[in-house]
């Protein structure tokens, strides 16, 4: 069967109220050492990592490790996922999942992680004082920061294949995968409303880098799997999606597009005749009439080109084995579609930019707000706390405004137990089991001290490995580290 | 399948939703009313001082 290693990496925004000597790293370390008890804190190993790997075939050498990028404050969780500080933010990136439901879920889960760590520091603080997370990408001032995607891919797929084919989906996926923002930045032409958070920030069709001169899409090659068999498609544009059906229809339609890609289901690629100022094209037209013109003449807006993704991969799905996941995501994908053609006001209920509009004008039909009004802003930010209390999608969803795909103890678990399918669930339960034992880990192995003159890397190559199915036998039977390595056949002496 | 006979799937699947906002007079008004309760409910928790909030929140470029 069919199936993809999917995962999510968001950096999330961050203030503390009240502070006038506020520095974003440091709270952003107060975050990720203010999760848990922080006493049995496992830290994350960098051996592996190679973030300079380029698709194209060439590389730069190793990438620095940044100084804001603190190997220090960095840890590993109960579920397998990673949380630590990145470029001024505190970081979540899920564990490996195994289809898009499940993806989804770990990277809400990842929002319950911050709400835990922010409530937690904010106990620290002085009474007055209050930490603030923002499930967002931009500042509104010509600051952004990201939302990823991480899908492992077959080598077998030429790189020129992926990059004509996805970069006219990835523009036009953008009527189901914004979030929403209040006015432009970055020196783009001034607006009142857009549907993404991310499109004034893309100035290149394709490229390595990811924190300036963005490209539509990204060529980091750094699989953290057998790099003869995988790559890792890192999708750095995108919007963070609260909507936890948003979610999984961004990440189900992403994935099915590139298995049919994959299985040589798809024809010839549609090209942009100029992709980049597309971004910004669909991100403003939100009633979709704005038609995009292609390098052989057509011309199809973005909600047109998504019914033709829609009618590909809904072709691809009815003959490939492929996990009934996909049925579902096939589903919600259509009905977004439908809807969308009687306006976004039919999808508030499921699309973050489309609720956060429908909010907006509310208020502004209410306070007779102009659109420069700070309290809009204001508004626009709120949206993303992570804080129930306080965030305005969790004021959507307990007042039954908004569709979830998953019940709250769902969610609970997830923040502490890892999926069942991937080699993330060794990772996790080793943690759980042997934690005194662990020394560190990432994403394709575990170092352990079992007592010995030297340490055991435990390596994971094999996302899909390491799955419950296929090792909580062996688990089961080695109560301590020493008898595990022993169990997994090699020498702890 | 055209994008009209979906379009036309969709309105056969959805009847009894639109038949109920057509006939119901008052559901205009009481829709309007219960977004005003959201309104004043968000009020309520929407950080004080937007102008300060919004002049204050400044993040560094990330990824």
């Amino acid at each position: 069967m069919l199936r993809r290693v999917i995962g999510t990496e968001v950096e999330y925004g961050i203030t503390i109220l009240n502070d006038p000597s506020f520095n974003p790293v440091t709270a952003s370390a107060l975050v990720v050492n203010g999760y848990g008890d922080g006493s049995d804190r496992i830290s994350w190993s960098y051996d592996e990592e190679s973030p300079g790997r380029d698709a194209r075939g060439f590389s730069l050498g190793e990438v620095p490790i940044d100084e804001t990028d603190s190997g220090l404050v960095n840890a590993v969780l109960d579920n397998g996922a990673r949380l630590y500080v990145d470029h001024a933010h505190p970081e979540y990136s899920s564990p490996e999942c195994v289809d898009p439901l499940s993806a989804t879920l770990y990277d809400k889960a990842g929002e319950r992680v911050m709400q835990a760590a922010a409530a937690s520091v904010t106990r620290t603080l002085a009474p007055h004082q209050r930490l603030v997370l923002h499930k967002n990408n931009s500042d509104g001032k010509g600051n952004s920061y990201g939302a990823h995607e991480n899908y492992l891919v077959s080598r077998s797929v030429k790189f020129g294949d992926i990059v004509h084919h996805l970069t006219s989906f990835l523009v036009s996926r953008q009527i189901l995968t914004g979030s929403g923002k209040v006015g432009a930045e970055h020196g783009r032409t001034s607006t009142g409303y857009q549907i993404t958070q991310r499109a004034d920030f893309f100035e290149e069709e394709i490229g390595l880098e990811t924190t300036l001169k963005r490209p539509i899409i990204n060529t980091r090659d750094e699989p953290h799997a057998d790099p003869a068999l995988y790559r890792r498609l890192h999708v750095i544009f995108g919007d963070a999606t609260m909507s936890e059906v948003q979610t999984f229809v961004k990440l189900g339609s992403t994935s099915l597009i590139l298995m049919a890609l994959e299985e040589g289901a798809l024809d010839e690629p549609m090209k942009l005749d100029s992709p980049v100022r597309d971004v910004r094209r669909v991100s403003r037209d939100l009633n979709f009439n704005e038609p995009l013109r292609f390098k052989d003449g057509q011309r199809f807006t973005a909600l047109e080109l998504q019914w033709k993704f829609f009618e590909l991969a809904e072709r691809f799905t009815a003959t490939a084995d492929i996990s009934p996941v996909y049925k579902q995501v096939l589903h919600e994908w259509r009905d977004l579609l439908t809807d969308l053609a009687q306006g976004w006001r039919a999808v508030a209920d499921r699309l973050d930019w489309a609720a956060k509009l429908k909010l907006l004008e509310a208020f502004r039909r209410r306070d007779g707000l102009e659109w420069s009004d700070a309290k809009l802003r204001l508004l626009d930010l709120q949206y993303h706390d992570v804080d129930p209390n306080r965030g305005l999608y969790h004021k959507l969803v307990s007042g039954g405004r908004m569709r979830t795909l998953f019940g709250d103890d769902e969610v609970h678990r997830a923040v502490s137990h890892p999926p069942a399918e991937t080699r993330a669930w060794f990772r996790g339960e080793a943690l759980r089991r042997y934690r005194e034992a662990i020394v560190a880990a990432n994403w394709d192995s575990l170092v352990l001290d079992t007592g010995a003159s030297t340490l055991v890397r435990v390596p994971m190559i094999d996302p899909l490995r390491g799955t419950q199915d296929l090792v909580e036998e062996l688990l089961d039977a080695s109560p301590d580290a020493a008898t595990l390595i022993r169990n997994l056949g090699g020498d702890d002496d | 399948m055209t994008e009209r006979e979906r379009a036309t799937r969709k309105e056969n699947d959805a009847p009894e939703n639109e038949a109920v906002q057509d006939s119901s007079s008052t559901r205009g008004e009481e829709v309007t009313d219960k977004i005003d309760d959201l309104l004043d409910e968000i009020d309520s928790v929407l950080e004080e001082n937007a102008e300060e909030f919004v002049k204050n929140y400044v993040q560094k470029g990330g990824q």
